[in-house]
């Protein structure tokens, strides 16, 4: 049962995802009617935007990635969108908008073109935007090898100094390596359960504290113990696992925490024991679910609720008609466009902050995702804002729940599965509205 | 009086030599493998003839990929996995063949009969490859162009994803075994490896004029009609008669089975086939081939494959520039010459007389 709502939680985080990702298909679909195979990639450049970005501003500031300030979130977010929003606006003006009345398939092969393009300009090795700190080597001057000689070392007297630049924390292009990018949200798990708090007293030992107040350890649940305690008068918390059996355990007795290699002297500290919930709910699952839900109902608004969404939705009905109409028809697709892409950078950032191990840029895992994040659309009904969404959790679903209960290798064949079955029962979508080809 | 010509064609006795006149092109298909077999080696050196045979390997495929992207307009971008399939069965046969036959595999004695069962493999992956385009095709090309697009590129990754799966290569005369056979022991996702490379600049280059050969027939019999109806425009075609599903699956099968047969080439090479050839990226590699040279012009697809197998060979210290190249190219060419180098016409339409007739090409920006 924990599995299953494991599962759940993780279908609806990484759905609310999907779903952000083919809301942006599906806007460029329902307006210019050809897939934008490029729309994966500036996927990819919000994701690396966003790593590039926070660490920039991390290392220029020398902030711990834990101790980020709340409002650097936002700032990476709304960097994020712009780079995406304005390369979006530079591919439509430029690719895709001289091939408006072309052939479908022309602009298909321009949007690989462009997919292609942007994937290879993006892992070329790139200029640092920061560097870590410089290395500097001492070494005896007679020592030196030809290498170190052609980077001018300092020769004082015997001894040779070297000044390595520092490694490059970020570049731009973003290089061809996997890198790691700081969670700068807030994480915690929201539903654990205190057991006790209290103080350590007496204890002989490092690394073990002793209970003033008698508890029991639940087994097949994780515990773990919450220090703070003062050194040097500064105050410090750290987060300790429990190395015990479960059972009853009385006060004074010394519970041992997991062996370390310096334990740290726990005597005259205050800990509470937090006892893992059975299925942890992680504030940065809300996080990406809340603001998911605010993007989709934001674009709910404006697609149904404004002037511009009544344009939107007219040019996708038909551009001719709507350019007699008196709309702006080359703004109202630049528009959508951009609009498109802004939900794939914002997507692309919590995706960031989810899973932070981001592969290089042409890397296939990206091509995947955006597959199917494509897939979600069209089975929601490619064209349908509402069917984007529900397309995105359904692929979440079957991609989660058939990798924990059926296989974890086949978890791509059940999405591109799930796609062929659709599509041969209602080859328009789940929601999506059948249109006659007039002649 | 009659005219001349009649006279010439009364006392021509066509009917008595009809049947040698059928093999003629056939004859010179093989001619052309002998020529290039016997003159590669004496003209570049021996890293030369093995990108001469990727090319021929890639000729088969791009014109294959050509019958169904260019001919019929039906977008597919799964050309990869018919021909990893292709690979991995062709590469199967010869492999656990000689295994099997002679207990070992590469031994310069079993030469012939190697080569007799490489080219069982390329028939067997050949008829392999189609059976999977009927099985893919037929449900997927009722769909729309651009949905057809993204049913062929999940397919090639679904192969891609099973090729991983597959169990560990077996080495010796006495682990192979039917049961064992039946776990398909093709080396999961390092690559299936060791494989013989019997494909010579004959085989290959042979194996690419009779795709070239059986294309040009395909493009100007009732059938390649029928393909180049649908590719203009599908509703005319229904309105004309033209069974649409019938000839696109035609179109999707005869493409999925040159695609293996390339693939079981591949596979003899000298390389070692792994899942990643089933990839989109190798797919992609492959349609920008056939838009280069042209949507629907066989020479082009050739002279495309030439070009970007070669190019990068020429190029080599700028490799991590070529994937730009080929991405601008892709660009610009949609932008200035959409119908690629040769549109729908063969090269030779641009010699000869003038007033060939054309496809609409022109008046189709």
């Amino acid at each position: 049962m924990a599995d299953f709502f494991q599962t759940l939680i993780a279908t609806i985080a990484v759905g609310s995802l999907y779903a952000l990702v083919a809301l942006g298909y599906t806007l460029v679909y329902g307006i210019l009617k050809f897939i934008n195979f490029a729309h994966s990639d500036i996927f990819v450049l919000g994701a690396w935007t966003t790593f590039a970005g926070s660490t920039v501003f991390l290392t220029k500031f020398g902030y711990e990635p834990e101790q980020s300030p709340w409002w650097l979130g936002v700032c990476v977010l709304l960097l994020a969108i712009f780079v995406c929003g304005l390369t979006g606006y530079l591919i439509e003006r430029f690719a895709y908008r001289p091939l408006r009345k072309a052939p479908r398939l022309n602009v298909l092969i321009t949007a690989i073109g462009v997919s292609l393009l942007l994937q290879n300009v993006g892992q070329l090795p790139g200029l640092a935007l920061v560097r870590g700190p410089e290395r500097v080597v001492t070494k005896p001057a007679d020592q030196l090898t030809d290498r170190e000689k052609s980077t001018n070392p300092e020769i004082a007297g015997d001894t040779a100094t070297i000044r390595e630049p520092g490694e490059a924390l970020a570049t731009l292009p973003f290089g061809s390596s996997p890198k790691r990018a700081p969670t700068i949200l807030p994480d915690a798990v929201l539903n654990e359960t205190v057991v006790a708090s209290g103080t350590s007293k007496g204890g002989a030992k490092r690394g073990v504290i002793v209970l003033d107040q008698a508890i029991e350890l639940v087994p097949d649940r994780g515990y773990r113990l919450e220090i703070a305690r003062t050194i040097d008068g500064q105050p410090r918390r750290e987060s300790l696992n429990l190395a015990v059996e479960p059972g009853k355990y009385e006060a004074g007795v010394e519970l041992a925490t997991q062996p370390r290699r310096n334990p740290a002297d726990l005597d005259g500290a205050r800990y509470t024991l937090v006892r893992d919930p059975l299925v942890p709910i992680r504030l940065l699952d809300v996080l990406i679910v809340a603001s998911s839900l605010v993007l989709m109902a934001g674009l709910q608004v404006l697609v149904f609720r404004t002037k511009l969404g009544s344009a939107m939705r007219a040019v996708s009905f038909n551009v001719d008609t709507a350019s007699l109409m008196g709309i702006n028809v080359n703004f109202v697709i630049s528009f959508t466009f951009v609009l498109g892409t802004a939900l794939a950078a914002a997507a692309a950032f919590l995706y960031a902050m989810k899973y932070p191990s981001l592969q290089q840029p042409a890397s296939g895992v990206w091509v995947l995702l955006g597959l199917k994040a494509f897939v979600a659309a069209v089975v929601g009904g490619i064209g349908n804002v509402r069917g984007a969404v529900l397309g995105g959790f359904l692929i979440a679903g079957i991609e989660f729940f058939g990798a924990r209960y059926i296989s974890t290798e086949l978890r791509d064949v059940y999405v591109f599965g799930l796609l062929i079955v659709v599509l041969l029962v209602r080859p328009n979508g789940l929601l999506g509205s059948a249109v006659r080809e007039k002649v | 009086m009659k005219p001349l010509a009649e006279h010439i064609r009364a006392i021509t006795p066509r009917e008595a030599f009809r049947p040698v006149v059928m093999f003629v092109p056939w004859i010179v298909c093989v001619l052309v493998a002998l020529g290039m077999h016997t003159l590669a080696p004496l003209v570049v050196d021996d890293y030369w003839v093995n990108v001469l045979r990727r090319i021929g390997v890639f000729i088969v495929a791009a014109v294959s990929l050509n019958i169904v992207n260019g001919f019929t307009g039906q977008f597919s971008m799964g050309h990869a996995g018919f021909m990893a399939i292709g690979a991995y069965i062709g590469g199967g046969v010869t492999y656990y063949g000689s295994l099997m036959l002679h207990g070992s595999v590469g031994d310069p004695s079993f030469q012939t009969h190697g080569v007799l069962l490489m080219l069982g493999g390329v028939a067997a992956a050949g008829c392999v490859a189609a059976g999977a385009g009927y099985v893919v095709g037929l449900p997927s090309l009722r769909l729309r162009g651009d949905y057809l697009a993204i049913v062929t590129l999940g397919f090639g990754e679904i192969i891609r994803v099973l090729l991983e799966l597959t169990t560990k290569q077996l080495y010796t005369r006495e682990e192979v075994t039917l049961g064992a056979l039946f776990k398909l022991p093709l080396n999961g996702p390092t690559g299936f490896e060791r494989i013989p490379g019997y494909a010579s600049v004959f085989w290959i280059f042979l194996f690419a004029s009779i795709t070239c050969l059986i294309a040009y027939r395909v493009k100007q019999s009732s059938s390649g009609r029928a393909f180049l109806s649908i590719r203009e425009d599908e509703i005319a075609a229904r309105a004309m008669g033209v069974n649409l599903t019938k000839y696109k699956v035609r179109a999707f099968v005869l493409a999925a089975f040159f695609g293996g047969v390339a693939g079981a080439l591949y596979a003899h090479t000298g390389v070692n086939p792994s899942p990643t050839d089933a990839g989109f990226q190798r797919s992609f590699d492959i349609i920008i081939m056939v838009v280069l040279g042209g949507l629907g012009s066989i020479s082009g697809s050739v002279l495309a494959a030439i070009i970007l197998i070669a190019l990068p060979e020429l190029l080599r210290d700028l490799q991590q520039y070529r994937l730009i190249v080929y991405a601008l190219l892709l660009i610009i060419m949609m932008l200035v010459r959409p119908q690629g180098l040769f549109g729908v016409r063969e090269i030779w339409d641009f010699f000869g007389k003038k007033n060939r007739p054309t496809s609409k090409e022109e008046s189709n920006p």
